[in-house]
């Protein structure tokens, strides 16, 4: 019964990912609950995909543990995510939904109302019939949005979804996550992009290295960053 | 000159020898075509998705036996197929039956190898959606196939190109016999060392335009098909 299992809180128990002599994620621990949008920034190479992945359970740490709902199985069963350059199936906008649908187990005679209504969503009805390789960036952003909240996730996992768009279709984007953690979806997003921390972002977590450096409130990070590289990172230097 | 122009006479004036030979080696190379595609795709899309010990073993075979000799494919299926061998008592050694298994044992590797190069790259490609959406094994393979059919018309081609062009095979298990398991090859073999070139020439003619025409087919179904669904 996919109704009564939940994937949240998720929580990250001392876990580190490591590449060979590399550490990408150093110690983590942390929780994500219900609640405002966390925007996760931090310098290229700090470890945000690493994170997303993990969260996700693409990726297994190699040492420490992660739970979704209590469970160790990293089966996804309310969470979904979205890729920085999402792969679009060689089908239909329309059938790339329907697809997700039936993956996420929604019955054949419902997925064509629902297909409509995920399309309608992210604003991409007129093009239900479009090849999904044939639309453009922002919109096969939407359409992969469209895909991720048809799995009727508790948690969306976000990589710098609008890192290649340009400011109409980043707009088109944030509406529908703004819209999406309304809805009660907990959105955790990679960003480096501090104007977009500052549309969407109920909590920042800031990385460095591997480290997790600074949790905190969006407007207590901005104006009151607690780290040197935090506010050397808001200043506009480099962090390395 | 008067050879060539005889060949043609054949043609255009629909001997039905000819046309018969014709027809049994598209039934037969185009059968054994469609029994190794439901063979040799999920087995390659198999062996691209799963990692286990002995697997480059297997890719090498598997790539190593696309340049199977037909005549040694056709050795093994006789001594199969043979009164005295393990399936002597179905007794189909000399038939269109047989001619079509020994072809699909040819083209099996084709089709298995290159759908397995080609799945493999999709699925590098899919790896990590297909994951976050929790597909199982048997639904990627599903999904997988169907996203690189355009791509896998190559890998039919191949397999047919093989399966129209061998003499050995069809030869050995068919044994060649005059209107029921004569085939271009083997007639166009024969006829030659005849010397009853006129008929053998019409045959050699028919065989390239037929593969040109189905590889122009093919082609055309592909660009088409692209444009409505890429």
């Amino acid at each position: 019964m996919r109704a009564t299992v939940s994937d949240l809180p998720l929580v990250l128990d001392g876990v580190s990912l490591q590449a060979g002599a590399t550490t990408i994620l150093d110690r983590l621990s942390l929780s994500i609950t219900p609640g405002a949008p966390t925007l996760i920034v931090g310098p290229n190479g700090s470890g945000k995909t690493s994170l997303l992945r993990l969260l996700m359970g693409l990726t297994a740490p190699t040492a420490g543990r992660v739970s979704w709902g209590g469970r160790s199985e990293s089966k996804p069963v309310r969470r979904a995510i979205l890729f920085q350059r999402p792969v679009m199936l060689r089908r239909t906008a329309a059938a790339n939904v329907a697809y997700a649908l039936a993956q996420a187990g929604t019955p054949r005679s419902e997925r064509a109302v629902r297909v409509a209504a995920l399309l309608e969503r992210v604003g991409l009805f007129d093009l239900a019939q479009r090849p999904a390789r044939r639309l453009s960036g922002g919109e096969q952003q939407r359409l992969a949005l469209a895909r991720a909240l048809a799995r009727d996730p508790e948690i969306l996992l976000l990589d710098e979804p609008t890192a290649s768009l340009d400011p109409a279709a980043t707009r088109g984007v944030e509406e529908i996550v703004l819209m999406a953690a309304q809805s009660g979806i907990k959105i955790v997003m990679a960003s480096h992009d501090l104007g977009q921390v500052r549309r969407l972002a109920g909590e920042v977590m800031f990385m460095v290295r591997g480290c997790l450096r600074e949790r905190a409130p969006t407007a207590a990070f901005l104006d009151h960053p607690t780290t040197p590289e935090a506010a050397a990172f808001l200043r506009g230097d480099l962090v390395i | 000159m008067s050879d060539q122009l005889s060949a043609w006479q054949l043609i255009l004036t629909g001997d039905a020898a000819l046309f018969a030979i014709v027809w049994l080696s598209l039934a037969v190379s185009l059968s054994a075509v469609a029994l190794a595609a439901l063979i040799g795709m999920p087995l390659g899309a198999l062996v691209a998705l799963t990692r286990f010990p002995g697997r480059s073993v297997l890719v090498v075979l598997l790539n190593a036996m696309m340049g199977l000799p037909p005549v040694v494919v056709g050795l093994a299926v006789y001594l199969l197929l043979s009164r005295s061998g393990p399936l002597g008592s179905m007794g189909i050694l000399f038939t269109p039956t047989a001619m079509i298994i020994a072809q699909t044992i040819l083209i099996v590797p084709i089709i298995a190898a290159l759908t397995r190069q080609t799945i493999e790259d999709l699925w590098a490609e899919y790896r990590d959606e297909l994951t976050a959406m929790d597909v199982s094994q048997a639904g990627r393979i599903a999904t997988l196939l169907w996203d690189a059919r355009f791509s896998l018309l190559t890998a039919l081609l191949a397999g047919f190109g093989r399966a129209a062009a061998e003499v050995g095979a069809v030869m050995i298990v068919g044994g060649n016999i005059d209107g029921f398991t004569r085939t271009m090859t083997t007639a166009v073999a024969l006829e030659t060392s005849k010397g009853n070139l006129p008929l053998a020439m019409g045959l050699g003619l028919v065989l390239v335009a037929i593969v040109l025409a189905i590889n122009a087919a093919a082609w055309g179904t592909r660009v088409w098909s692209e444009r409505q669904a890429s």
